[in-house]
Protein backbone atom coordinates (compact mmCIF):
# COMPACT_ATOMS: atom_id res chain seq x y z
CA UNK A 1 0.00 0.00 0.00
CA UNK A 2 1.58 3.52 -1.06
CA UNK A 3 -0.03 6.62 -1.71
CA UNK A 4 1.14 9.23 -4.59
CA UNK A 5 0.61 12.43 -4.43
CA UNK A 6 0.66 15.02 -7.33
CA UNK A 7 2.29 17.93 -6.53
CA UNK A 8 0.99 21.73 -7.13
CA UNK A 9 3.59 24.32 -7.97
CA UNK A 10 4.50 26.98 -9.87
CA UNK A 11 8.38 25.70 -11.05
CA UNK A 12 10.23 27.14 -8.87
CA UNK A 13 7.91 26.34 -5.57
CA UNK A 14 5.73 24.07 -3.80
CA UNK A 15 1.95 25.35 -3.28
CA UNK A 16 0.65 25.23 0.25
CA UNK A 17 -2.04 22.53 -0.95
CA UNK A 18 -0.16 19.79 -1.59
CA UNK A 19 0.98 19.60 1.92
CA UNK A 20 -2.54 19.04 3.17
CA UNK A 21 -2.70 16.38 0.79
CA UNK A 22 0.65 14.09 1.91
CA UNK A 23 -0.94 14.61 5.35
CA UNK A 24 -4.43 13.13 3.99
CA UNK A 25 -2.19 10.94 2.03
CA UNK A 26 0.08 9.54 5.20
CA UNK A 27 -3.24 8.73 6.76
CA UNK A 28 -4.44 6.17 4.05
CA UNK A 29 -1.31 3.43 5.45
CA UNK A 30 1.43 3.24 3.64
CA UNK A 31 4.18 5.20 1.72
CA UNK A 32 3.50 8.59 0.64
CA UNK A 33 5.56 9.45 -2.59
CA UNK A 34 4.85 12.61 -4.39
CA UNK A 35 4.71 13.39 -8.29
CA UNK A 36 6.13 16.44 -9.48
CA UNK A 37 5.21 17.43 -13.09
CA UNK A 38 6.73 20.71 -14.27
CA UNK A 39 9.18 22.04 -16.57
CA UNK A 40 12.89 22.98 -15.33
CA UNK A 41 11.27 21.91 -11.95
CA UNK A 42 13.90 20.88 -10.06
CA UNK A 43 13.50 23.38 -7.04
CA UNK A 44 10.27 21.97 -6.61
CA UNK A 45 11.50 18.06 -6.48
CA UNK A 46 13.96 19.28 -3.78
CA UNK A 47 11.34 20.83 -1.39
CA UNK A 48 9.12 18.40 -2.33
CA UNK A 49 11.65 15.84 -1.02
CA UNK A 50 12.41 17.23 2.29
CA UNK A 51 8.99 17.25 3.08
CA UNK A 52 8.14 15.54 6.04
CA UNK A 53 6.32 12.23 5.74
CA UNK A 54 7.86 11.80 1.86
CA UNK A 55 9.87 8.87 1.40
CA UNK A 56 10.00 8.96 -2.81
CA UNK A 57 10.16 11.65 -5.01
CA UNK A 58 9.28 10.75 -8.32
CA UNK A 59 9.87 13.97 -11.47
CA UNK A 60 8.62 14.07 -14.81
CA UNK A 61 10.26 17.34 -16.75
CA UNK A 62 9.10 18.19 -20.16
CA UNK A 63 9.53 21.13 -22.45
CA UNK A 64 5.17 20.83 -22.36
CA UNK A 65 4.65 19.94 -18.86
CA UNK A 66 5.47 23.21 -17.37
CA UNK A 67 1.93 25.49 -17.85
CA UNK A 68 -0.20 22.80 -15.64
CA UNK A 69 -2.18 21.75 -18.53
CA UNK A 70 -4.33 18.91 -17.83
CA UNK A 71 -4.22 16.82 -20.59
CA UNK A 72 -0.15 16.54 -20.09
CA UNK A 73 -0.08 16.45 -16.07
CA UNK A 74 -3.26 13.46 -16.09
CA UNK A 75 -1.22 11.55 -18.53
CA UNK A 76 2.06 11.22 -16.55
CA UNK A 77 -0.01 10.60 -13.05
CA UNK A 78 -1.63 8.00 -14.52
CA UNK A 79 1.44 6.34 -15.92
CA UNK A 80 2.79 6.57 -12.22
CA UNK A 81 -0.55 5.78 -10.67
CA UNK A 82 0.49 2.21 -11.18
CA UNK A 83 1.16 0.24 -8.18
CA UNK A 84 0.24 2.54 -6.05
CA UNK A 85 -2.99 2.33 -3.81
CA UNK A 86 -4.12 5.50 -3.87
CA UNK A 87 -3.78 8.72 -6.14
CA UNK A 88 -4.15 11.76 -4.50
CA UNK A 89 -4.16 15.87 -5.39
CA UNK A 90 -5.32 18.66 -3.46
CA UNK A 91 -8.71 20.18 -4.09
CA UNK A 92 -7.78 23.03 -5.71
CA UNK A 93 -8.70 24.37 -9.15
CA UNK A 94 -5.87 22.24 -10.69
CA UNK A 95 -6.44 19.39 -8.32
CA UNK A 96 -9.62 19.35 -9.11
CA UNK A 97 -9.00 19.81 -12.88
CA UNK A 98 -6.34 16.94 -13.46
CA UNK A 99 -6.95 14.11 -11.46
CA UNK A 100 -10.27 12.88 -12.35
CA UNK A 101 -8.74 12.51 -15.91
CA UNK A 102 -6.02 10.43 -14.61
CA UNK A 103 -8.92 8.39 -12.55
CA UNK A 104 -11.01 7.79 -15.83
CA UNK A 105 -8.12 6.84 -17.87
CA UNK A 106 -7.84 3.97 -14.65
CA UNK A 107 -11.43 3.39 -14.86
CA UNK A 108 -11.72 4.20 -11.33
CA UNK A 109 -14.37 6.27 -9.34
CA UNK A 110 -12.91 9.12 -7.96
CA UNK A 111 -13.49 10.79 -4.28
CA UNK A 112 -13.64 14.52 -4.85
CA UNK A 113 -13.05 16.88 -1.77
CA UNK A 114 -12.32 14.39 0.94
CA UNK A 115 -13.02 16.11 4.52
CA UNK A 116 -11.78 13.28 6.23
CA UNK A 117 -9.81 9.64 5.90
CA UNK A 118 -11.77 7.24 8.06
CA UNK A 119 -10.39 3.66 6.46
CA UNK A 120 -8.20 3.26 3.50
CA UNK A 121 -10.92 2.92 1.57
CA UNK A 122 -13.54 5.03 3.67
CA UNK A 123 -13.88 8.77 3.65
CA UNK A 124 -16.01 11.85 4.52
CA UNK A 125 -17.05 14.37 1.90
CA UNK A 126 -19.66 17.19 1.90
CA UNK A 127 -22.35 16.84 -0.13
CA UNK A 128 -25.28 19.86 -0.74
CA UNK A 129 -23.19 22.47 -0.50
CA UNK A 130 -22.35 21.01 2.72
CA UNK A 131 -25.57 20.39 4.46
CA UNK A 132 -24.81 17.35 4.82
CA UNK A 133 -21.57 14.83 4.85
CA UNK A 134 -21.50 11.50 3.07
CA UNK A 135 -19.43 8.31 4.31
CA UNK A 136 -18.26 7.11 1.29
CA UNK A 137 -16.55 3.58 0.70
CA UNK A 138 -14.49 3.29 -2.09
CA UNK A 139 -13.84 -0.12 -3.09
CA UNK A 140 -11.51 0.71 -6.75
CA UNK A 141 -8.01 -1.38 -6.96
CA UNK A 142 -6.66 2.69 -6.96
CA UNK A 143 -8.48 4.79 -5.22
CA UNK A 144 -8.44 8.65 -6.88
CA UNK A 145 -8.79 10.85 -4.05
CA UNK A 146 -8.93 15.21 -3.90
CA UNK A 147 -8.58 16.11 -0.44
CA UNK A 148 -10.24 19.50 1.26
CA UNK A 149 -7.17 21.64 2.12
CA UNK A 150 -8.30 23.22 5.46
CA UNK A 151 -9.47 19.88 6.48
CA UNK A 152 -5.78 18.68 6.69
CA UNK A 153 -2.74 20.17 8.41
CA UNK A 154 0.11 20.97 6.47
CA UNK A 155 3.13 18.44 6.35
CA UNK A 156 6.13 20.00 7.74
CA UNK A 157 8.02 21.49 4.93
CA UNK A 158 10.94 20.44 6.58
CA UNK A 159 12.41 17.03 8.13
CA UNK A 160 12.14 14.55 5.33
CA UNK A 161 15.01 13.28 3.08
CA UNK A 162 13.46 11.48 0.49
CA UNK A 163 15.32 9.83 -3.11
CA UNK A 164 14.14 11.73 -5.86
CA UNK A 165 13.69 9.63 -9.02
CA UNK A 166 12.74 10.60 -12.97
CA UNK A 167 10.48 9.05 -14.38
CA UNK A 168 10.06 8.71 -18.53
CA UNK A 169 8.59 12.12 -20.12
CA UNK A 170 5.57 11.14 -22.45
CA UNK A 171 4.71 12.41 -26.03
CA UNK A 172 2.69 15.45 -26.05
CA UNK A 173 -0.96 15.07 -26.41
CA UNK A 174 -1.10 17.86 -28.60
CA UNK A 175 -4.62 18.57 -27.58
CA UNK A 176 -4.49 21.86 -25.82
CA UNK A 177 -1.88 24.92 -25.80
CA UNK A 178 -1.56 27.49 -22.81
CA UNK A 179 -2.14 31.07 -24.05
CA UNK A 180 -2.07 33.12 -21.20
CA UNK A 181 -2.54 33.70 -17.34
CA UNK A 182 -3.66 36.70 -15.28
CA UNK A 183 -2.86 36.40 -11.45
CA UNK A 184 -2.36 39.39 -9.73
CA UNK A 185 0.38 38.48 -6.53
CA UNK A 186 -1.37 40.76 -3.43
CA UNK A 187 1.06 42.27 -0.69
CA UNK A 188 -1.40 40.04 1.41
CA UNK A 189 -1.93 36.59 2.75
CA UNK A 190 -3.26 34.05 -0.44
CA UNK A 191 -7.02 33.63 0.62
CA UNK A 192 -6.73 29.80 0.42
CA UNK A 193 -4.75 29.06 3.44
CA UNK A 194 -4.72 32.78 5.26
CA UNK A 195 -5.35 32.93 9.05
CA UNK A 196 -7.27 35.97 9.01
CA UNK A 197 -9.73 36.55 6.01
CA UNK A 198 -11.91 40.11 5.50
CA UNK A 199 -14.27 39.13 3.18
CA UNK A 200 -17.13 41.65 1.31
CA UNK A 201 -20.51 41.58 -0.53
CA UNK A 202 -22.87 43.03 -2.42
CA UNK A 203 -23.72 45.97 0.37
CA UNK A 204 -20.34 47.25 -0.49
CA UNK A 205 -21.63 48.77 -3.47
CA UNK A 206 -18.95 49.36 -5.65
CA UNK A 207 -15.52 48.15 -6.94
CA UNK A 208 -13.94 51.59 -5.41
CA UNK A 209 -15.42 50.53 -1.64
CA UNK A 210 -14.06 47.20 -1.66
CA UNK A 211 -11.06 49.41 -1.01
CA UNK A 212 -12.44 49.97 2.33
CA UNK A 213 -12.10 46.32 2.97
CA UNK A 214 -8.50 46.58 1.53
CA UNK A 215 -7.18 48.63 4.81
CA UNK A 216 -8.72 46.66 7.09
CA UNK A 217 -7.13 43.59 6.06
CA UNK A 218 -3.94 45.71 6.38
CA UNK A 219 -4.55 46.26 9.76
CA UNK A 220 -5.01 42.37 10.38
CA UNK A 221 -2.88 41.15 7.83
CA UNK A 222 -5.55 39.41 5.82
CA UNK A 223 -6.68 38.08 2.74
CA UNK A 224 -9.79 39.20 0.81
CA UNK A 225 -12.43 37.50 -0.32
CA UNK A 226 -15.98 38.34 -2.05
CA UNK A 227 -19.52 36.62 -2.32
CA UNK A 228 -20.45 35.22 -5.50
CA UNK A 229 -22.91 38.32 -5.80
CA UNK A 230 -19.88 40.84 -5.24
CA UNK A 231 -17.80 39.27 -7.92
CA UNK A 232 -20.92 38.88 -10.07
CA UNK A 233 -21.08 42.55 -9.71
CA UNK A 234 -17.91 43.25 -10.72
CA UNK A 235 -16.78 44.54 -7.17
CA UNK A 236 -14.02 42.14 -6.80
CA UNK A 237 -12.04 39.37 -8.71
CA UNK A 238 -13.13 35.96 -9.22
CA UNK A 239 -10.48 34.64 -7.33
CA UNK A 240 -11.52 35.99 -4.22
CA UNK A 241 -15.12 34.50 -4.67
CA UNK A 242 -15.89 32.40 -1.09
CA UNK A 243 -17.94 29.85 -1.28
CA UNK A 244 -19.70 26.49 -2.75
CA UNK A 245 -18.45 26.87 -5.88
CA UNK A 246 -15.99 29.26 -5.25
CA UNK A 247 -12.93 28.68 -2.31
CA UNK A 248 -13.03 26.45 0.82
CA UNK A 249 -12.20 28.96 3.99
CA UNK A 250 -11.22 27.90 7.48
CA UNK A 251 -9.56 30.66 8.64
CA UNK A 252 -9.09 31.77 12.38
CA UNK A 253 -11.28 34.56 12.04
CA UNK A 254 -13.49 35.23 9.19
CA UNK A 255 -15.31 38.84 8.94
CA UNK A 256 -18.25 39.32 6.73
CA UNK A 257 -18.70 42.65 5.74
CA UNK A 258 -22.13 43.22 3.83
CA UNK A 259 -22.40 39.47 3.40
CA UNK A 260 -26.04 38.08 3.75
CA UNK A 261 -24.99 34.68 4.37
CA UNK A 262 -26.93 32.21 1.58
CA UNK A 263 -26.77 28.77 1.94
CA UNK A 264 -23.55 28.81 -0.70
CA UNK A 265 -22.05 31.12 0.86
CA UNK A 266 -21.87 29.73 4.22
CA UNK A 267 -20.55 26.42 2.65
CA UNK A 268 -17.36 28.08 1.88
CA UNK A 269 -16.35 29.45 5.42
CA UNK A 270 -19.01 27.81 8.24
CA UNK A 271 -15.88 26.31 9.26
CA UNK A 272 -14.13 28.99 10.04
CA UNK A 273 -13.19 29.13 14.58
CA UNK A 274 -14.39 33.02 14.47
CA UNK A 275 -16.83 34.37 12.39
CA UNK A 276 -17.93 38.15 12.33
CA UNK A 277 -20.60 39.47 10.66
CA UNK A 278 -21.37 43.58 10.24
CA UNK A 279 -24.28 44.01 7.92
CA UNK A 280 -27.63 46.71 8.95
CA UNK A 281 -30.18 43.85 8.33
CA UNK A 282 -30.55 42.20 11.78
CA UNK A 283 -32.50 39.27 10.20
CA UNK A 284 -29.33 38.45 7.63
CA UNK A 285 -29.13 34.47 7.84
CA UNK A 286 -25.35 35.32 8.81
CA UNK A 287 -25.80 36.39 12.25
CA UNK A 288 -27.37 32.69 12.63
CA UNK A 289 -23.02 31.69 12.34
CA UNK A 290 -21.86 34.41 13.82
CA UNK A 291 -19.74 34.40 17.01
CA UNK A 292 -19.83 38.14 16.94
CA UNK A 293 -22.86 39.87 15.34
CA UNK A 294 -22.78 43.75 14.60
CA UNK A 295 -26.21 44.92 13.21
CA UNK A 296 -24.66 48.56 11.34
CA UNK A 297 -23.86 50.43 8.73
CA UNK A 298 -20.42 49.21 7.23
CA UNK A 299 -19.95 52.56 5.92
CA UNK A 300 -19.91 53.77 9.59
CA UNK A 301 -18.77 50.63 11.00
CA UNK A 302 -15.68 50.31 9.21
CA UNK A 303 -13.77 53.29 9.56
CA UNK A 304 -14.11 53.14 13.42
CA UNK A 305 -12.59 49.52 13.49
CA UNK A 306 -10.12 50.60 11.29
CA UNK A 307 -9.13 53.52 13.66
CA UNK A 308 -9.42 51.42 16.20
CA UNK A 309 -7.08 48.62 15.17
CA UNK A 310 -4.23 51.23 14.19
CA UNK B 1 -20.55 21.75 -35.83
CA UNK B 2 -23.23 20.21 -33.63
CA UNK B 3 -22.72 20.28 -29.60
CA UNK B 4 -23.79 18.19 -27.38
CA UNK B 5 -24.87 19.52 -23.84
CA UNK B 6 -25.51 17.59 -20.54
CA UNK B 7 -28.27 18.94 -17.98
CA UNK B 8 -28.96 17.21 -14.57
CA UNK B 9 -31.76 17.10 -12.67
CA UNK B 10 -30.98 18.29 -9.10
CA UNK B 11 -32.71 19.27 -6.05
CA UNK B 12 -33.45 23.44 -6.55
CA UNK B 13 -30.27 25.64 -5.22
CA UNK B 14 -33.25 27.54 -2.42
CA UNK B 15 -34.12 24.06 -0.89
CA UNK B 16 -32.14 23.74 2.95
CA UNK B 17 -31.14 19.88 2.06
CA UNK B 18 -31.16 17.70 5.31
CA UNK B 19 -29.63 14.86 6.35
CA UNK B 20 -32.57 12.09 7.23
CA UNK B 21 -31.82 11.63 11.40
CA UNK B 22 -31.39 7.66 10.68
CA UNK B 23 -28.41 8.18 8.42
CA UNK B 24 -29.75 6.76 5.29
CA UNK B 25 -29.79 9.26 3.57
CA UNK B 26 -30.93 12.85 2.77
CA UNK B 27 -34.70 14.11 3.03
CA UNK B 28 -35.50 15.11 -0.81
CA UNK B 29 -39.14 14.13 -0.79
CA UNK B 30 -41.16 16.23 -2.34
CA UNK B 31 -38.84 18.71 -2.75
CA UNK B 32 -38.30 20.71 -5.88
CA UNK B 33 -35.97 20.03 -8.88
CA UNK B 34 -34.54 22.03 -11.28
CA UNK B 35 -32.09 21.96 -13.51
CA UNK B 36 -28.58 22.24 -12.23
CA UNK B 37 -27.84 25.91 -12.48
CA UNK B 38 -24.37 25.29 -14.08
CA UNK B 39 -25.82 23.48 -16.79
CA UNK B 40 -28.31 26.03 -17.74
CA UNK B 41 -25.09 28.11 -18.30
CA UNK B 42 -23.99 25.38 -20.95
CA UNK B 43 -27.00 24.76 -22.88
CA UNK B 44 -27.53 29.17 -22.83
CA UNK B 45 -23.84 29.00 -24.10
CA UNK B 46 -24.47 26.29 -26.79
CA UNK B 47 -27.88 28.21 -27.79
CA UNK B 48 -25.43 31.63 -28.35
CA UNK B 49 -22.93 29.43 -30.62
CA UNK B 50 -25.69 28.04 -32.42
CA UNK B 51 -27.32 31.67 -32.93
CA UNK B 52 -23.81 33.03 -33.79
CA UNK B 53 -23.77 30.53 -36.75
CA UNK B 54 -20.72 29.28 -34.86
CA UNK B 55 -22.69 25.70 -34.42
CA UNK B 56 -25.56 23.92 -36.58
CA UNK B 57 -27.46 21.95 -33.72
CA UNK B 58 -27.30 21.39 -30.38
CA UNK B 59 -28.50 18.37 -28.42
CA UNK B 60 -29.23 18.00 -25.00
CA UNK B 61 -28.91 15.01 -23.20
CA UNK B 62 -30.03 13.85 -19.56
CA UNK B 63 -28.80 10.24 -17.60
CA UNK B 64 -31.85 9.35 -15.07
CA UNK B 65 -35.08 8.42 -14.03
CA UNK B 66 -38.46 9.40 -16.03
CA UNK B 67 -38.85 12.84 -14.64
CA UNK B 68 -35.60 13.96 -16.38
CA UNK B 69 -38.17 14.59 -19.50
CA UNK B 70 -39.18 17.61 -17.63
CA UNK B 71 -35.18 18.92 -17.23
CA UNK B 72 -34.96 18.05 -20.85
CA UNK B 73 -37.82 20.30 -22.42
CA UNK B 74 -36.62 23.20 -20.60
CA UNK B 75 -33.62 22.77 -22.47
CA UNK B 76 -35.24 22.34 -25.60
CA UNK B 77 -36.98 25.60 -24.21
CA UNK B 78 -33.82 27.56 -23.61
CA UNK B 79 -33.29 26.38 -27.04
CA UNK B 80 -31.75 23.43 -27.75
CA UNK B 81 -33.01 21.42 -31.11
CA UNK B 82 -32.95 17.94 -29.49
CA UNK B 83 -33.08 15.91 -26.72
CA UNK B 84 -31.96 12.19 -26.00
CA UNK B 85 -32.81 10.66 -22.38
CA UNK B 86 -30.75 7.98 -21.34
CA UNK B 87 -33.29 6.67 -19.05
CA UNK B 88 -32.64 4.40 -15.89
CA UNK B 89 -33.71 4.14 -12.06
CA UNK B 90 -29.34 3.36 -11.40
CA UNK B 91 -28.22 5.44 -8.49
CA UNK B 92 -25.78 7.37 -11.21
CA UNK B 93 -22.46 8.40 -10.50
CA UNK B 94 -19.96 10.49 -12.79
CA UNK B 95 -17.89 8.00 -14.19
CA UNK B 96 -21.12 6.37 -14.88
CA UNK B 97 -22.32 9.30 -16.45
CA UNK B 98 -19.39 9.79 -18.38
CA UNK B 99 -19.04 6.76 -19.99
CA UNK B 100 -23.23 7.13 -21.12
CA UNK B 101 -21.51 10.50 -22.27
CA UNK B 102 -18.69 8.80 -24.15
CA UNK B 103 -21.09 6.41 -25.96
CA UNK B 104 -23.25 8.93 -27.55
CA UNK B 105 -20.38 10.89 -28.21
CA UNK B 106 -19.41 7.79 -30.61
CA UNK B 107 -22.46 8.08 -31.54
CA UNK B 108 -23.46 12.27 -32.78
CA UNK B 109 -19.61 12.78 -33.13
CA UNK B 110 -20.31 16.38 -31.48
CA UNK B 111 -17.54 19.08 -31.88
CA UNK B 112 -17.74 20.54 -28.71
CA UNK B 113 -19.58 19.22 -25.57
CA UNK B 114 -20.38 20.90 -22.87
CA UNK B 115 -21.24 20.43 -19.37
CA UNK B 116 -21.77 22.27 -15.71
CA UNK B 117 -18.67 21.98 -13.84
CA UNK B 118 -20.10 20.85 -10.91
CA UNK B 119 -23.91 19.35 -10.02
CA UNK B 120 -24.94 20.91 -6.69
CA UNK B 121 -25.97 17.86 -5.27
CA UNK B 122 -23.15 15.75 -5.48
CA UNK B 123 -20.13 18.25 -5.32
CA UNK B 124 -17.88 16.12 -7.01
CA UNK B 125 -17.04 18.60 -10.60
CA UNK B 126 -15.44 14.85 -12.52
CA UNK B 127 -18.00 14.01 -15.38
CA UNK B 128 -16.15 16.52 -17.82
CA UNK B 129 -12.96 15.71 -17.01
CA UNK B 130 -13.55 11.88 -17.23
CA UNK B 131 -15.78 11.99 -20.24
CA UNK B 132 -12.41 13.96 -21.90
CA UNK B 133 -10.04 11.27 -20.73
CA UNK B 134 -12.50 8.14 -22.03
CA UNK B 135 -12.96 10.28 -25.48
CA UNK B 136 -9.43 11.23 -25.93
CA UNK B 137 -10.60 14.58 -25.93
CA UNK B 138 -9.06 17.73 -24.66
CA UNK B 139 -10.75 19.64 -21.44
CA UNK B 140 -11.36 23.20 -20.69
CA UNK B 141 -12.93 23.14 -16.84
CA UNK B 142 -14.51 26.32 -15.00
CA UNK B 143 -14.87 28.70 -18.15
CA UNK B 144 -15.50 32.05 -17.63
CA UNK B 145 -15.17 32.79 -21.71
CA UNK B 146 -15.52 30.40 -25.04
CA UNK B 147 -14.64 31.37 -27.94
CA UNK B 148 -14.34 29.07 -30.96
CA UNK B 149 -12.63 29.94 -34.43
CA UNK B 150 -10.23 28.14 -36.68
CA UNK B 151 -10.78 24.06 -35.33
CA UNK B 152 -10.00 25.37 -31.46
CA UNK B 153 -12.10 26.72 -28.82
CA UNK B 154 -10.32 29.37 -26.95
CA UNK B 155 -11.31 29.13 -23.53
CA UNK B 156 -10.52 31.67 -20.24
CA UNK B 157 -10.79 29.47 -16.92
CA UNK B 158 -11.30 30.92 -13.23
CA UNK B 159 -9.04 29.12 -11.54
CA UNK B 160 -7.27 29.75 -7.90
CA UNK B 161 -4.71 32.07 -8.69
CA UNK B 162 -7.34 34.13 -10.75
CA UNK B 163 -7.62 33.73 -14.52
CA UNK B 164 -5.90 31.64 -17.44
CA UNK B 165 -6.39 31.40 -21.08
CA UNK B 166 -6.15 28.18 -23.03
CA UNK B 167 -6.84 26.87 -26.36
CA UNK B 168 -7.84 22.92 -26.52
CA UNK B 169 -8.57 20.98 -30.36
CA UNK B 170 -12.10 20.48 -31.46
CA UNK B 171 -13.50 18.26 -30.77
CA UNK B 172 -13.16 19.05 -27.15
CA UNK B 173 -15.03 19.21 -23.68
CA UNK B 174 -15.63 22.46 -21.93
CA UNK B 175 -17.49 22.65 -18.04
CA UNK B 176 -19.24 25.92 -17.19
CA UNK B 177 -18.30 28.14 -14.57
CA UNK B 178 -20.86 30.76 -13.32
CA UNK B 179 -19.67 34.18 -15.04
CA UNK B 180 -19.91 32.27 -18.47
CA UNK B 181 -23.05 33.63 -19.31
CA UNK B 182 -26.36 34.35 -17.46
CA UNK B 183 -28.78 32.13 -18.93
CA UNK B 184 -32.12 33.79 -20.84
CA UNK B 185 -35.43 33.38 -19.03
CA UNK B 186 -37.81 30.61 -20.70
CA UNK B 187 -40.88 32.35 -22.66
CA UNK B 188 -44.16 30.86 -22.62
CA UNK B 189 -44.03 30.41 -26.60
CA UNK B 190 -40.48 28.66 -26.44
CA UNK B 191 -41.65 26.53 -23.33
CA UNK B 192 -44.77 25.70 -26.41
CA UNK B 193 -42.47 25.15 -29.20
CA UNK B 194 -40.02 22.74 -26.63
CA UNK B 195 -43.30 20.35 -26.52
CA UNK B 196 -42.77 19.48 -30.64
CA UNK B 197 -39.18 18.65 -30.54
CA UNK B 198 -37.93 15.01 -30.74
CA UNK B 199 -36.79 13.95 -27.73
CA UNK B 200 -35.43 10.10 -27.49
CA UNK B 201 -35.45 7.82 -24.71
CA UNK B 202 -32.52 5.30 -24.82
CA UNK B 203 -31.56 2.99 -21.88
CA UNK B 204 -27.58 1.81 -20.59
CA UNK B 205 -28.02 -1.28 -21.73
CA UNK B 206 -29.00 0.09 -25.60
CA UNK B 207 -25.70 2.15 -25.34
CA UNK B 208 -23.53 -0.86 -23.70
CA UNK B 209 -22.70 1.14 -20.98
CA UNK B 210 -22.48 -0.76 -17.57
CA UNK B 211 -23.86 2.29 -15.41
CA UNK B 212 -23.98 0.60 -11.93
CA UNK B 213 -22.93 3.10 -9.09
CA UNK B 214 -18.96 1.90 -7.71
CA UNK B 215 -18.98 4.62 -4.37
CA UNK B 216 -21.06 3.11 -1.72
CA UNK B 217 -22.39 5.74 0.79
CA UNK B 218 -22.60 4.09 4.06
CA UNK B 219 -23.93 6.93 6.15
CA UNK B 220 -25.26 10.29 5.63
CA UNK B 221 -25.01 13.05 8.73
CA UNK B 222 -25.74 16.22 9.32
CA UNK B 223 -22.27 18.76 9.06
CA UNK B 224 -21.54 20.50 13.32
CA UNK B 225 -24.04 22.56 14.35
CA UNK B 226 -22.92 26.38 14.01
CA UNK B 227 -24.81 27.92 16.80
CA UNK B 228 -25.33 32.16 16.59
CA UNK B 229 -23.16 33.30 19.21
CA UNK B 230 -23.73 36.99 20.43
CA UNK B 231 -24.45 40.64 18.83
CA UNK B 232 -21.97 43.40 19.79
CA UNK B 233 -23.86 46.98 20.43
CA UNK B 234 -20.78 48.92 18.18
CA UNK B 235 -17.44 48.81 17.59
CA UNK B 236 -15.81 49.40 20.07
CA UNK B 237 -17.06 46.06 21.76
CA UNK B 238 -16.14 43.98 18.90
CA UNK B 239 -12.84 45.06 18.76
CA UNK B 240 -12.55 44.46 22.66
CA UNK B 241 -13.83 41.17 22.54
CA UNK B 242 -11.94 39.63 19.63
CA UNK B 243 -8.83 41.18 21.90
CA UNK B 244 -9.97 39.68 24.94
CA UNK B 245 -12.07 37.09 24.75
CA UNK B 246 -11.29 35.42 21.41
CA UNK B 247 -7.58 36.73 21.53
CA UNK B 248 -7.60 37.46 17.70
CA UNK B 249 -6.08 40.46 17.50
CA UNK B 250 -3.56 42.06 19.56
Amino acid sequence: MAALVLAEHDNRRLRAPTLSAVTAAGRMGGDVHLLVVGRDCGQVASQAAQVAGVSKVLVADGPHLGDELAEGVAEQLAAAAAGYSHVVAAATSFGRNVLPRAAARHDSAPVSDIIAVLAADTFARPIYAGNAIATVQCAERIKFVTVRPTSFEAAPAQGGAAHIESVPVLADTGLSSFVSREVVKLDRPELQGAKVVVSGGRGLGSAENFKLLEKLADRLNAALGASRAAVDAGYAPNDWQVGQTGKIVAPDLYLAVGISGAIQHLAGMKDSKVIVAINKDADATIFQVADYGLVADLFEALPQLIELLA
Amino acid sequence: MKILVGVKRVVDYNVKVRAKSDGSGVDIANVKMSMNPFDEIAVEEAVRLREAGLASEVVAVSCGVAQCQETLRTALAIGADRAILVQTDLELQPLAVAKLFKALVDREQPQLVILGKQAIDDDASQTGQMLAALAGMGQATFASKVVIADGQARVTREVDGGLETISVRLPAVVTTDLRLNEPRYVTLPNIMKAKKKPLETLTPAQLGVDAAPRLKTLRTVEPPVRKAGIRVPDVATLVQKLRDEAKLIP
